[in-house]
C-alpha cells in the first residue's frame, strides 16, 4: 500500500458497547481492537521520516517502532518497544488524552484521520497480558556497607509511585510502597470507573511489580502511621512521594453540607474502590437519588455523570458546566460517550445555590447562565454571570467535579519541605528532587491535578535521579 | 491480615478488640482512632483508639454492634483476622495542664475519654469522670474510668445504678456546686455532646468534642465528614475529630448522619438472610 492509499483509509472504529446496554453495566466500554484489526489500523501509519508523534509522547514511546512491529505481526515486539518508555501500558492505552499528545502530533490529524495510537498501544498490552507470561527474574539486590539491601520509601500507590517502584526494583533496589488505603492503584483505583479502566489492569500491574520485589504496606498513612524522619530511622535510605491532589474543592455556595451533595472523590470512591454499585453484596453503599447533576467539565465530572447513569434508581444526569462545550477540559472522547448516554449538558451555567428540603436533602439546583467574556489566565474565555438569568432544576443529588486542591495530611507535618503557593511540593520536573535531600516527589502533588502518563513520566525521571543519589551516598 | 489477639465482651453487643498492627501503634496518640476493614467486601469503619501497647503492637478498640458491618466484626474471634486496619488517623488531643477536668463519656463513647483522661492526668489535671448509661447493665470501664479519674460519677437513665438521670444533670450539679470546672470533654451520641455544649456555654466554660461524622477514606480525601464549626467548613478526619462544642453545628451533622439510614436497613436485612440462609445449611448438613 503506498503512502496515498494509506492516507484514504479511516481511522479503523474500535468496536464498543451499545449505549443503551452499557448504561446497565460497569463493564468497560470499548472491545479493543483484535489481530485483525490491530493490524489494519497500524499499517495505515505512514512511517514518517520524522514521526512527530513521538515528540507529542510525554515519555517518548517509539511508536513509529511499535507501530511498524504491529503492522508486521509482531505483538511481542511492539510491547517490548513500548515497555521501554512506559511501564503501564495498558493503562495508558485507555486513559492518556492521545487527542491532545501523540494523535495530535500525527501527521495525519490535519486530515482529521491520526491513526489510533492509543489503541494500538492497549492492543499490545491487552495481547501481552493474554499470550505472554512474564517471567520475572529478581534482580540481585544492591546491598550497602553492611550487607542490607537498600531500601526505598514510596508514599502512595498511584501512577507514580508505580512507576519509580518498578524502576528501582528493576535496578536492583528494594523499594516499598506505602499505601493509605487497603488496595492499590491510587487514582487508577478509586477514582477512574470500571467501564473506563477495568480494576484488573491495575491488579496485573500491581502482580508484576511483587514478582520485581515491591513490597506493599497497605493501610500505612506517612505522616500518621510513620513520619518521614520515622522513615529515614526505619532504615529507608530514600523516600519517593507521589500522594497525588486529593483534597476535593468545594463550591462555597449556600446549601453545600445538605445530605446528597457528594464530592466527586466520595462518589467514584464508593463506587470503584468500595464497589458501592455492588451494595448490598457489598457492605459500602452509595445513596442517589433520581436525578443528579455532576457540576463540572473535566474527565472527572463525566466519569461520575456516566457512573450516576449506571445506578438502578437513577433516571436523568445533568452535566453542568460554566463555559461552552469548547472550553471543556473532558476528552472529547469522554463527552461524547456522555452525550451517546443521554447525559444532559446544562452548558454556560453556573450553580448559586443548593436549595434544601425540610429534613436537610437536596431538593434542586439554582443556577445562573452566563456568558463568555476575555480570555482568562488559563487562556480560556471568562464565564460572566448574566444578571436576573437564575434559572433552578429539580435534583435530589449534587456531586461536584470541581478539581482537587493539594492534600495537606503529609507536607503540614515535615518541615523544610518546601511548597509553592498552593500547597504543592516544589520539586526538580527533571528529576523530583525537593528541598531535603534524599526526598523525591512526582505526580500531582507537585504539579496538582495532570495525567497518568505525566505522573508515570514523572516517576521515571525520579527513578533515575533516585539512582544517582543512592550511588553518591552508598 | 490483622490478626485479633484479644476479644472480651463488655455487655451484650459491646466488645473489645486487640489487633496486632504496630504501623497503628507505632504512633498511636490519645484522640487519634483507626479505620477497620473486616472483610473484603466490607465498609471503612471509623473507630477510636480505646489503648495501645507499643512494644507488642497491639491496639485496642471498642465497639457496638450496631449495623452489618460491627456485627460481622463482633462474630470473629481470637486468632480470626481483619481484612484491614489502617491509621491512626485524626488529630490527637494536646495533652497539657488546664486545671479542673470534667471528661463526660456517653455510651460507647466512653473508651474514647478513657486514653485523653489518662494523658491528662498524668499533666497533673484533676479528672471528674461523669459516665452515662442507659441501665446497669450497659456499664462499661467503670474500674478503668475509676484508674484514670480523681472521682467518677456514673449516670444511668433507669436509675438503676448511681445516679439516676443524664449526664448533662450531673455537669449540672457540678457546676451549682459552684466548683471551678476550667475544661469539658464530652465524647458521646450527638445528642449528648450537643446538650453538654447548650449547658456549658451558658456558663462560659470550654468545651471539647469528638464528633463521629460519616467517613470514608479518613484522609481528607473525599469530604463526607465535613461539618460546620463556626460557620467555616472542617474534615472530621483531618481536622477533627475534637472541635470546640460550642461552634459545632450539630443538628447539621445529625442530618448527615442520618444520611444512611434506609441502606443500614438494607444492609442488615441482606446480611440477616444471608447468615440465616447459613445457619439453615449447617443445620442441614448437621442433619443430614
Amino acid at each position: 500500500m503506498d503512502n496515498n492509499a494509506k492516507n484514504k483509509k479511516s481511522r479503523l472504529h474500535m468496536r464498543e458497547q451499545e449505549p443503551a446496554e452499557r448504561i446497565k453495566n460497569f463493564n468497560e466500554v470499548p472491545f479493543g481492537y483484535n489481530e485483525e484489526e490491530a493490524k489494519l489500523e497500524a499499517a495505515r501509519c505512514l512511517q514518517c521520516k520524522n514521526p512527530t508523534c513521538i515528540q507529542g509522547c510525554p515519555v517518548n514511546i517509539n511508536i513509529k517502532k511499535f507501530i511498524k512491529h504491529i503492522a508486521d505481526g509482531d505483538f511481542s515486539g511492539a510491547i517490548n518497544t513500548i515497555r521501554e518508555d512506559n511501564s503501564l501500558p495498558a493503562v495508558c492505552g485507555r486513559v492518556c488524552p492521545q487527542e491532545e499528545q501523540c494523535e495530535k502530533a500525527c501527521v495525519l490529524f490535519k486530515v482529521k484521520n491520526p491513526i489510533n495510537i492509543g489503541g494500538l498501544e492497549r492492543f499490545a498490552a491487552d495481547w501481552e497480558a493474554e499470550h505472554i507470561n512474564i517471567e520475572v527474574a529478581m534482580k540481585e539486590k544492591i546491598k550497602d556497607k553492611n550487607n542490607n539491601p537498600v531500601k526505598v520509601a514510596i508514599i502512595g500507590s498511584g501512577p507514580a509511585g508505580l512507576t519509580v517502584a518498578g524502576d528501582l526494583a528493576k535496578m536492583g533496589y528494594s523499594p516499598t510502597i506505602f499505601e493509605a488505603l487497603h488496595i492499590p492503584g491510587g487514582v487508577l483505583t478509586y477514582g477512574i470507573p470500571e467501564f473506563r479502566l477495568p480494576k484488573k489492569i491495575v491488579a496485573r500491574e500491581v502482580e508484576y511489580l511483587k514478582k520485581l520485589g515491591v513490597e506493599f504496606q497497605f493501610n500505612s498513612v506517612i505522616g500518621k502511621s510513620y513520619t518521614m524522619n520515622d522513615l529515614f530511622n526505619l532504615g529507608y535510605k530514600a523516600i519517593f512521594i507521589g500522594v497525588g491532589a486529593g483534597t476535593p474543592l468545594f463550591l462555597n455556595i449556600p446549601g453545600e453540607n445538605l445530605t446528597g451533595v457528594f464530592s466527586a472523590n466520595e462518589f467514584l470512591t464508593r463506587i470503584n474502590a468500595m464497589k458501592a454499585y455492588l451494595f448490598p453484596e457489598y457492605d459500602t453503599p452509595v445513596r442517589l437519588g433520581n436525578y443528579v447533576a455532576v457540576i463540572g467539565g473535566g474527565n472527572v465530572a463525566m466519569d461520575a455523570a456516566r457512573s450516576a447513569k449506571r445506578l438502578k434508581n437513577v433516571k436523568d444526569v445533568y452535566i453542568i458546566y460554566r463555559r461552552s462545550e469548547e472550553e471543556m477540559p473532558a476528552r472529547i472522547e469522554e463527552v461524547k460517550r456522555a452525550k451517546e448516554e443521554n447525559i444532559i449538558f446544562k452548558l454556560l451555567s453556573n450553580p448559586v445555590e443548593i436549595i434544601g428540603n425540610e429534613k436537610g436533602a437536596v431538593k434542586a439546583i439554582k443556577c445562573i447562565k452566563m456568558q463568555l467574556g476575555e480570555p482568562d489566565d488559563s487562556g480560556r474565555r471568562r464565564p460572566i454571570p448574566v444578571p436576573g438569568s437564575e434559572f433552578i432544576i429539580d435534583v435530589d443529588t449534587v456531586i461536584l467535579a470541581l478539581g482537587t486542591k493539594a492534600n495537606r495530611l503529609l507536607t503540614s507535618d515535615v518541615k523544610n519541605l518546601k511548597l509553592n503557593k498552593w500547597g504543592y511540593i516544589e520539586a526538580n520536573p527533571e528529576t523530583g528532587e525537593t528541598s531535603i535531600p534524599g526526598v523525591f516527589a512526582g505526580g500531582d502533588i507537585t504539579t496538582g491535578s495532570a495525567t497518568v502518563i505525566a505522573a508515570m513520566g514523572a516517576g521515571r525521571k525520579a527513578a533515575k535521579a533516585i539512582d544517582k543519589y543512592l550511588k553518591s551516598i552508598l | 491480615m490483622y490478626r485479633i489477639l484479644k476479644k472480651k465482651v463488655l455487655t451484650k453487643d459491646v466488645k473489645l478488640f486487640g489487633i496486632e498492627a504496630s504501623h497503628i501503634t507505632f504512633n498511636a496518640k490519645a484522640g487519634n482512632f483507626v479505620v477497620v476493614i473486616v472483610d473484603e467486601k466490607g465498609e471503612r469503619i471509623p473507630l477510636t483508639i480505646y489503648d495501645w501497647d507499643k512494644e507488642k503492637g497491639i491496639v485496642y478498640i471498642i465497639f457496638q454492634e450496631i449495623g452489618t458491618s460491627t456485627k460481622k466484626l463482633g462474630m470473629l474471634e481470637e486468632g480470626d483476622e481483619v481484612f484491614a486496619i489502617a491509621g491512626p488517623f485524626g488529630k490527637h488531643f494536646e495533652s497539657k495542664k488546664y486545671g479542673n477536668i470534667v471528661m463526660i463519656g456517653g455510651g460507647v463513647g466512653v473508651p474514647a475519654i478513657f486514653p485523653i483522661a489518662r494523658e491528662l492526668r498524668k499533666q497533673e489535671n484533676k479528672i471528674i469522670s461523669i459516665t452515662g448509661f442507659r441501665n446497669k447493665d450497659l456499664i462499661i470501664l467503670k474500674d478503668e474510668m475509676e484508674s484514670v479519674s480523681d472521682n467518677l460519677i456514673i449516670a444511668t437513665n433507669d436509675g438503676s445504678y448511681g445516679i439516676k438521670g443524664l449526664v448533662t444533670d450531673v455537669m449540672q450539679d457540678l457546676i451549682n456546686k459552684g466548683d471551678k470546672i476550667d475544661l469539658v470533654i464530652a465524647i458521646g451520641p450527638v445528642i449528648m455532646m450537643k446538650a453538654v455544649s447548650e449547658l456549658t456555654k451558658k456558663y462560659g466554660i470550654k468545651t471539647i468534642v469528638s464528633l463521629n461524622a460519616l467517613m470514608l477514606d479518613a484522609t481528607g480525601m473525599c469530604g463526607i465528614c465535613r461539618v460546620n464549626v463556626g460557620g467555616q467548613v472542617k474534615f472530621s478526619c483531618v481536622d477533627g475529630p475534637d472541635f470546640d462544642g460550642h461552634l459545632v453545628d450539630f443538628d447539621q451533622l445529625m442530618s448527615r448522619l442520618a444520611a444512611y439510614k434506609e441502606e443500614e436497613k438494607i444492609s442488615l436485612d441482606h446480611f440477616c438472610n444471608l447468615n440465616s440462609g447459613i445457619e439453615k445449611s449447617i443445620k442441614g448438613n448437621k442433619n443430614g
